[in-house]
């Protein structure tokens, strides 16, 4: 099939996406990337009246590093967040980034466009939520910055205002004691996640001085393990402690969904920890 | 509606332009505009590669694009590659000698996506392959062969690359 007809814009700047967000209100979409909306729009599931296209707004397009923080512009290719530019200072993002789709998706697809999109079963909006990114919006009042946990709502619906466009995401850089995994489980490479896990962990003298855990793929959003991570936190690195917060990560996500995704959460836990603890990665 | 837009860009070396409405594919575009058909339509949403071109140097989805945003860009498709049994190019040629293809459809998203893997990891493992060529479907090989193509041509790129040092 082929999109229906719309009015294309194609501005230069993110003043003008602002007014012409404000000019167009909810008949408009924005493109980033574009490899979720434009196969929406082939098989005619979206058929916005104007398209308002971010691929010529330069000044959204880079990775900076802060003291604590990496900054990365939304219209961030996920080709550079899986570089060894994100990666140094991020892992996780960076190598969360690489397992999005095929390199020919991942060359056009978007930091911003990934997390506005909010597909629950997607890896960057797990991601930004584990690590508690920051994300900044632009729109007619202004700059506003969202915590990752107020701004994924439910099923691609997130916490912007349709007069609103995200700009920046920030997030934590790793610290020397942090530990992080990231485990995804999909019938073939590059397919949606039928889940995902992310953790995050601060090692300090034997005991988990921070645990985070989030889960992909279950549910209507991105969402936090937390009573994993409580158990984690109390009673640290052993390995029956990290059995028994994977189980209790299972046991969260089968209620949210059905007893398959909770056996599957549960074995992604416990990958992504020893993952964390063994290797300080993924793989 | 302002849905005529008037586009230029570099495909194959050759400059053109074209006008087309905005929710024109920039895949239908090369097709039906430029009437270079070696670009396959397949799925429409991104998951069968048979569509892919470089863009810019890189390998994209042109069911993904829209023919505006190819505005200024410089575009590659199948068709600047070898165009008779005398002139392949190497992937070409190594697809040719090991069966990499039967009815084709897929072929050519397949042979720019495996050129665009040796020209950024010239000598990839098989699982490397595997990885690359994951979003691009064949329903009749069963990659095999494909795979022993792409491997192929690889040893045959490196035995022409000059020497290094």
């Amino acid at each position: 099939m082929k999109p229906s007809r719309f009015d294309y814009f194609a501005p230069g700047s993110v003043d003008e996406c602002v007014a012409l967000l404000a000019e167009h209100g909810e008949d408009a979409k924005l493109l980033a990337g574009g490899q979720s909306l434009v196969p929406l729009m082939n098989l005619r599931l979206a058929a916005p009246e104007v398209l308002i296209d971010l691929n010529g707004v330069g000044e959204l397009d880079y990775v900076r590093e802060d003291a604590d923080r990496l900054v990365i512009g939304a219209m961030t290719r996920h080709r550079e967040v899986a570089s060894d530019a994100v990666g140094t200072a991020c892992p996780m993002l960076a190598h969360a980034a690489g397992l999005i789709g095929y390199p020919p998706i991942r060359n056009r697809g978007t930091l911003g466009g990934s997390l506005v999109h909010a597909d629950p079963a997607s890896e960057l909006p797990c991601v930004a939520l584990t690590v508690d990114a920051e994300l900044v919006a632009v729109g007619p009042g202004g700059r506003r910055t969202i915590p990752a946990g107020d701004f994924f709502l439910s099923h691609f619906t997130t916490a912007l205002d349709p007069s609103e466009l995200l700009v920046e995401v920030r997030f934590p850089r790793t610290a020397e004691d942090d530990r992080w995994g990231f485990v995804e489980f999909s019938r073939k490479s590059g397919d949606f996640a039928i889940a995902a896990v992310a953790v995050d962990l601060r090692l300090r003298d034997g005991r988990l001085e921070r645990a985070r855990v989030g889960v992909a793929g279950v549910g209507e959003r991105p969402w936090r393990a937390t009573a994993a991570e409580q158990t984690l936190t109390a009673d640290g690195p052993a390995p029956d402690v990290l059995q028994r917060a994977a189980e209790d990560a299972g046991e969260q996500a089968a209620a949210a969904a059905d007893g398959y995704r909770g056996h599957v959460v549960a074995t992604l836990t416990r990958r992504a920890l020893d993952a964390a603890l063994t290797r300080n990665g993924a793989r | 509606m302002n849905d005529r837009h008037d586009i230029h860009m570099t495909v194959n070396g050759e400059p053109h332009s074209v006008t087309v409405p905005a929710r024109k594919l920039l895949a239908d575009c090369l097709r039906e505009d430029l009437r270079l058909t070696g670009t396959h339509v397949g799925c429409e949403q991104g998951v069968c590669g048979a569509c892919t071109v470089v863009m810019d140097g890189r390998p994209v989805r042109s069911c993904l694009l829209f023919a505006v945003q190819a505005q200024g860009a410089e575009l590659e498709t199948i068709e600047s590659l070898g165009q008779s049994a005398e002139d392949l190019h190497p992937v070409q040629q190594a697809f040719w000698d090991h069966h990499g293809l039967q009815c084709g459809f897929c072929t050519p998203g397949m042979v720019l996506t495996a050129k665009a893997l040796l020209e950024e990891n010239p000598r990839p493992t098989e699982d490397e392959i595997r990885e690359a060529i994951a979003g691009n479907i064949c329903r009749c090989t069963g990659y095999v062969f494909i795979i022993d193509a792409i491997q192929a041509a690889a040893e045959r790129l490196a035995a022409e690359a000059p020497v290094d040092g």
